[in-house]
């Protein structure tokens, strides 16, 4: 029984070890899987047309045909099959429909090489090369700057109306009393399941008959109005400063609206950095309404109908496409990656609290 | 729900509370209180009133018109004809089927999914456990129309790497794009890249469950996988009810990635007509106003039935810190 005394101690020991390398192996599994597309994104970005259209050329890596110079001239070198059976890379000199004469280009002074055959059907051979200047053609193509001047404006003034008016709201329900306010804020709430189709059309036609489809104004406008996500986000977050920093103020011969401002606002920035970035996001991202009132105007489109529209157009060129894809990326990734902290407690704190 | 008895304390808490005895008094205070109450929250009470309330109900009254905006003066009242053809209507069939269809898949597969992100994220095991959160999370924050775009590109069988992974490993992958049955799964799987907030969610309340409530199980012998099953999952049930809301509600607004895969196509086969992605080609791009109104109806309706009944289901399954609500 010498080694029944003498083993629990080190398994227990190594089986942590061993649950440590077994858990973080399995996310990590997950992880690769899961962030697998945005690799795709990369490496489609950067990859020829060529590649794309040739199902023989390499599948992961970005690989453009590969080209030789021969006589001071760019010279394209193909995978050519040999009587003897061999395959042998060779630079493509003189093309003619049935026969042609490649060049070795490991040996050029061998002198040219005969082949009968038509050279269109050969395989192009591919070299790891990544075609930055996709990027700068994407970027042309999508009209970037004005998709995301478009959107910056859409998102700005939608969260500085968003979250300044559900400041107001969400201060006047949770320091407030007065009959039918709970009625009020359970309705407040019950918005939240209301879909935007059922209040669309009567919307849609109201902004058509005062000119204000084909402008920024439908994307605009109705944020000032405060909204049930933002509203619940900061009264909850009022309701637990305390009040008697309120009723000092008040002794001091503050009105709520200098409480509001001095007293609530400034214990309350995280809160109101959480419910921007939100909003931010949202409205960013958000393509359904641009698409119903800004269809028509190609001028006004934000990156979300800007990208989709790219997408339907350039459905044979998929680099072209991820490319797009990943500029429309950089701005939202940046901005996730500086704010997650505030982004994700707030998060939390929406979704438990319910 | 919960948040609103905090806001207003049951009577006992009135008693005890000096402050508010003192304010049942003075009834100046009251109209006070009342009159920058309503004045902090009006912004929200004239934009429900103009951008709510009065566009659902204008919404049915077009419902029973034939407006179109090309000619928006020649509206008539024409009954119940828009109500009748959306009964009779085979893509209003078609785009419930779609659309549930949708749901029964995505639901399960988001919830297996999170748990198992939110476990896995929450396991003691776990070295660099704010490193897999976010990354986990960043998918999340990808715009929709870019997800669709990348996926669309992931999904293609050609160059796509979904086909290629799924070659490496012997099987010959679908046509996810064309296929009316394989469109689904790609849906699905797209949608779990949005289930960052789901796993967050789940992952607070799994670290709101008392430690104590664990170890009295480990000392009556519950293993790992009962402990998950007896005690966390009830846990987090009031989570999984507030998500699993959104989540139906959401079904009946699915339009962006539909709309991005297939161009607003709706293949194939109508395979992606969801039910928004028809009331929108109904009221904008055939212009039938009247009838995708009563389309709209139809859609608030359901999402109605549906959250009432998962309210009218949640005091048997849901728990809420000891006591049972009803």
């Amino acid at each position: 029984m010498a080694t029944a005394t003498f083993s629990p101690h080190v398994s227990r020991h190594q089986k942590e070890i061993l649950n440590r390398i077994l858990v973080t192996g399995i996310a990590l599994f997950v992880v690769i899987l899961f962030l697998a597309p945005l690799g795709y994104m990369f490496t489609t970005a950067v990859k020829s047309d060529s590649q794309m259209s040739d199902p023989n050329a390499p599948a992961y890596w970005p690989h453009s045909p590969m080209t030789i110079t021969h006589e001071g001239q760019e010279i394209p070198v193909f995978q050519v099959p040999m009587e003897d059976g061999e395959i042998r890379e060779l630079g493509l000199v003189t093309r003619k429909r049935t026969e042609s004469w490649f060049i070795d280009p490991d040996n050029p002074e061998a002198g040219e090489i005969h082949w009968v055959g038509n050279w269109r059907q050969l395989t192009p051979v591919y070299e790891p090369d990544a075609q930055w200047q996709n990027f700068p053609v994407a970027f042309e193509e999508l009209n970037f700057l004005r998709l995301l001047r478009n959107t910056v404006i859409i998102a700005v003034l939608g969260t500085l109306g968003a979250v300044g008016s559900s400041l107001f709201v969400a201060y006047g329900f949770a320091r407030f009393h007065f009959r039918g306010k709970n009625v009020l804020f359970m309705i407040l709430i019950a918005t939240i399941i209301l879909p935007v189709q059922a209040t669309l059309i009567p919307t849609y036609i109201l902004f058509s008959r005062i000119g204000w489809t084909n402008t920024f104004l439908p994307l605009i406008v109705p944020h000032f109005f405060a909204n049930a996500y933002n509203v619940f986000l900061l009264r909850q977050y009022f309701l637990q400063i305390p009040r008697e920093l309120d009723e000092a103020a008040m002794i001091d011969g503050a009105n709520p609206l200098r409480i509001l401002f001095s007293v609530i606002l400034p214990q309350s920035i995280p809160a109101l950095t959480a419910v921007s970035l939100f909003h931010f996001f949202f409205a960013w991202n958000d393509f359904f309404t641009p698409l119903v009132y800004l269809v028509s105007r190609p001028q006004l489109w934000p990156l979300s109908v800007g990208l989709q529209k790219f997408n339907a157009l350039y459905g044979r060129q998929p680099n072209m496409i991820q490319a797009g894809a990943l500029i429309t990326l950089v701005v939202p990734v940046v901005v996730f990656f500086l704010a997650q902290r505030v982004f994700m407690r707030g998060i939390v704190f929406t979704g438990v609290d319910k | 729900m919960t948040t609103l008895d905090r806001v207003e304390p049951p009577d006992t808490a009135a008693i005890s509370s000096p402050v508010r005895a003192r304010r049942k008094r003075l009834s100046g205070k009251e109209r006070w209180e009342r009159k920058w109450g309503l004045f902090f929250i009006s912004p929200w009470i004239i934009g429900f009133l103009a951008f709510t309330l009065l566009p659902v109900l204008a919404t049915l009254v077009f419902a029973f018109t034939d407006y179109n905006p090309v000619r928006p003066d020649d509206m008539s009242f024409v009954g119940l004809k828009n109500w009748n053809t959306l009964l009779h209507d085979a893509k209003v069939w078609k785009s419930l089927r779609v659309t549930v269809t949708y749901a029964l898949l995505a639901v399960p597969a988001s919830f297996i999914f999170g748990l198992f992100l939110a476990s896995l994220v929450n396991s003691y095991f776990l070295v660099g456990q704010n490193i897999f959160r976010t990354l986990y999370y960043s998918t999340s924050m990808i715009p929709v129309v870019a997800a669709g775009v990348i996926w669309g590109g992931v999904a293609n069988t050609q160059t796509g790497w979904l086909n290629l992974g799924l070659e490496a490993i012997g099987i010959k992958g679908p046509d996810w794009l064309n296929d009316p049955t394989w469109i689904y799964p790609l849906l699905v799987l797209i949608g779990l890249w949005g289930v960052g907030n789901l796993m967050l969610t789940l992952l607070a309340g799994m670290q709101g469950v008392p430690n104590d409530v664990y170890e009295a199980a480990v000392i009556d012998g519950a293993n790992g996988w009962q402990r998950f099953w007896r005690i966390t999952i009830p846990m987090i049930t009031p989570v999984i009810f507030y998500n699993l809301t959104l989540m139906l509600i959401g079904a009946f607004k699915y339009f962006d990635l539909a709309y991005v895969l297939k161009n607003g196509t709706g293949q194939p086969q109508d395979a992606t007509l969801f039910y928004a992605l028809n009331f929108y080609k109904n009221s904008f791009e055939y212009n039938l106003m009247g009838y995708g109104s009563a389309l709209a109806w139809v859609q608030f309706v359901i999402v109605l039935i549906l959250t009432l009944v998962l309210f009218g289901t949640a005091r048997h399954w849901v728990y809420y810190a000891g006591e049972r609500r009803s």
